[in-house]
């Protein structure tokens, strides 16, 4: 650093000493993120572009990309995946966002009694393991156990029974609800968390002019917490194009019944390692991640550069 | 009196919403609690009943603990998550430090480098983290899970941490400062016991998805000796599938020590996520 400062007068023209401190404050986390996250990803964004011919490494452009783009088994399968995952980031959007909104929407009631103790027994299922979770509820929702059929009789609902996660019509839709079970937690403390901070002379002058109850929501809080349900939303797209164990526990490596759950995360586990009867492909394992990181990318750019500027801040 | 009937009403609709979600979220982990200490039969034959000295057996565990070396697992869950969260917590601190504390060239853009982790996940890299762990002769290692979490919980700390070390008064580092402390005095002995909560809310928030974590296990340390418990005991269902004792009783063995672990730090967690740490 010293060497720059004095080789470099113009930029620097007061002579400072060495402020070796500072490097030595952030060299630790710098080499650690470098090598082990940023370097492997520019590694694997590069390795798209490369396969195997002749089991020799070459250069191929971009044609790893129109093999899964076209070639009949492996777009098949990818187009699959990613309209799945679709499937899954918007019953994410309508389902999970929704209740955790009205969820803290209740918690946040002034004078609410025991408030705590629902935050905190709700938050409960976001703590557990994907590995856990998936296994309790297909144990809840097998037939041969039958706790969710004899629930649904309590009901009156018996008839309406199926065994869900084996019917390739209804699969996708059971995981990405066991899913949402499991996170409502987060949006619920983050827009608890956003409904706190509205202060209370904003609220008051709403109930002088008449606005209480329902309209005070729709009309004064939620503008307020806009904000907070933009992060929310951007968080959900990021977990979700990346999410893989839930499935993976659930429906196994192969994502069935018949490749109906089958999201980016499991496609890619199992192009890069191969399963059963197919080989484990690295350029096209790379591919594939490379494609989902071009598509979280996009979703951020997105949040960041549009959404976030359209909504207003209110400073308070 | 009309009014007060109705805010009577409503708030009873709200408690009634509430603990009906409350259940949804606590039924499945009560019914597999209770289940683990019941005999096969009682499992089939009643499963909302709570155990009787008639069903109650230990079964599932005797096998889980024969079988399975949860103890092996449960250790290498515990040295990976507490090291990393420790290299986090340590690293993370003093490069927020340097960010925040000194003004030099590049120290906007290493902010931002450092805060681009948060929102791309360190799995797209997997590909080639795992050839590098194969290169590096780490894999199977404990060390290779560590050097993924500790780089994949960097950005966040440094984020949440730099916002809190802001508010640290400068007239007390200038006072160190004239009193002769170096610089990394003024962070050991001044700046870090002052950032003291704000370090446990992000070692709670780092604890969690590693904890949990599937994908990188089983990548980079799927062998039998540095299996973590998220691991083991998905590997141990996969096998046991049938035996319901087993499988229940090592759901209990994996949900107990996050329950204890959010019984003890939930105020810490919720307090951190409530004052906007995460924004």
């Amino acid at each position: 650093m010293s060497d720059i400062d004095t080789a470099d007068p113009e930029i620097a023209p007061i002579k400072r000493p060495a402020r070796w401190h500072i490097l030595v404050f952030l060299a630790p986390a710098f080499l650690v993120y470098t090598a082990v996250m940023i370097l492997p990803l520019i590694e694997t964004l590069r390795l798209s572009l490369y396969n195997l011919v002749d089991n020799q490494t070459v250069f191929v452009g971009l044609s790893n990309f129109i093999t899964l783009f076209s070639d009949p088994r492996l777009a098949a399968n990818f187009w699959n995946a990613l309209w799945n995952n679709l499937i899954f980031f918007v019953i994410h959007m309508l389902v999970q966002n929704p209740i955790g909104v009205a969820l803290a929407a209740m918690l946040s009631v002034p004078k609410l009694r025991f408030a705590t103790f629902y935050r905190t027994a709700i938050f409960v299922p976001t703590l557990l393991s994907f590995v856990i979770v998936g296994f309790i509820w297909k144990l809840i929702l097998s037939p041969i156990w039958g706790i969710a059929p004899s629930m649904m009789d309590l009901v009156g609902l018996k008839w309406a029974f199926a065994p869900w996660l084996g019917r390739p019509e209804s699969a996708l839709i059971t995981v990405s609800l066991i899913s949402v079970w499991q996170y409502v937690g987060i949006p619920m403390m983050l827009i608890y968390a956003a409904l706190l901070n509205i202060p209370e002379e904003v609220l008051e002058a709403a109930e002088c002019d008449g606005i209480t109850g329902w309209s005070q929501f729709w009309k004064i809080k939620l503008p307020l917490i806009l904000p907070s349900i933009g992060i929310i939303s951007i968080l959900t797209f990021v977990g979700n194009f990346n999410a893989f164990d839930l499935v993976y526990t659930v429906q196994g490596a192969l994502a069935g019944p018949d490749g109906s759950t089958d999201i980016l995360g499991t496609l890619l586990y199992r192009t890069f390692f191969g399963f059963q009867n197919q080989m484990g492909d690295r350029s096209m394992g790379a591919t594939i991640a490379t494609v989902m990181f071009l598509i979280i990318l996009a979703g951020v750019s997105l949040y960041l550069f549009v959404i976030q500027r359209r909504i207003r801040r209110y400073q308070f | 009196m009309a009014k007060a009937r109705t805010s009577y009403l409503r708030t009873g609709l709200i408690h009634l919403a509430l603990i009906s979600y409350t259940l949804i979220a606590l039924f499945p982990v009560f019914l597999t609690l209770v289940n683990s200490f019941k005999s096969r039969n009682a499992i089939f034959r009643d499963p909302m009943a709570i155990p009787t000295p008639s069903t109650f057996s230990l079964v599932g565990y005797e096998t889980v603990l024969k079988q399975g070396d949860f103890f092996g697992y449960f250790q290498n869950s515990m040295i990976v998550t507490v090291v990393s969260i420790a290299f986090v917590l340590l690293f993370g601190a003093m490069a927020a430090f340097a960010l925040s504390e000194y003004r030099f060239r590049g120290n906007l853009l290493m902010g931002l480098y450092l805060a681009l982790g948060i929102m791309i996940p360190i799995r797209l890299g997997t590909v080639a983290i795992l050839q590098g762990m194969v290169a590096a002769g780490l894999v199977n290692t404990l060390t290779a899970l560590v050097l993924v979490y500790t780089a994949q919980g960097l950005p966040l700390a440094i984020f949440i941490l730099s916002e809190f070390m802001r508010t640290v008064s400068d007239d007390l580092k200038n006072a160190g400062r004239i009193d002769g402390l170096s610089e990394y005095a003024i962070f050991f002995r001044l700046v870090l016991p002052l950032v003291r909560p704000a370090m446990a809310t992000v070692a709670v928030f780092t604890m969690i998805p590693i904890w949990n974590d599937l994908w990188f296990p089983l990548i980079l340390a799927p062998g039998e000796a540095t299996k973590t418990v998220t691991l083991g005991a998905q590997m141990f269902i996969g096998q046991f599938v049938t035996n319901w004792n087993a499988v229940l009783s090592a759901l209990s063995l994996a949900i107990l020590p996050v329950l204890v672990l959010y019984v003890i730090f939930s105020r810490q967690l919720i307090r951190g996520i409530t004052s906007g740490a995460v924004k």
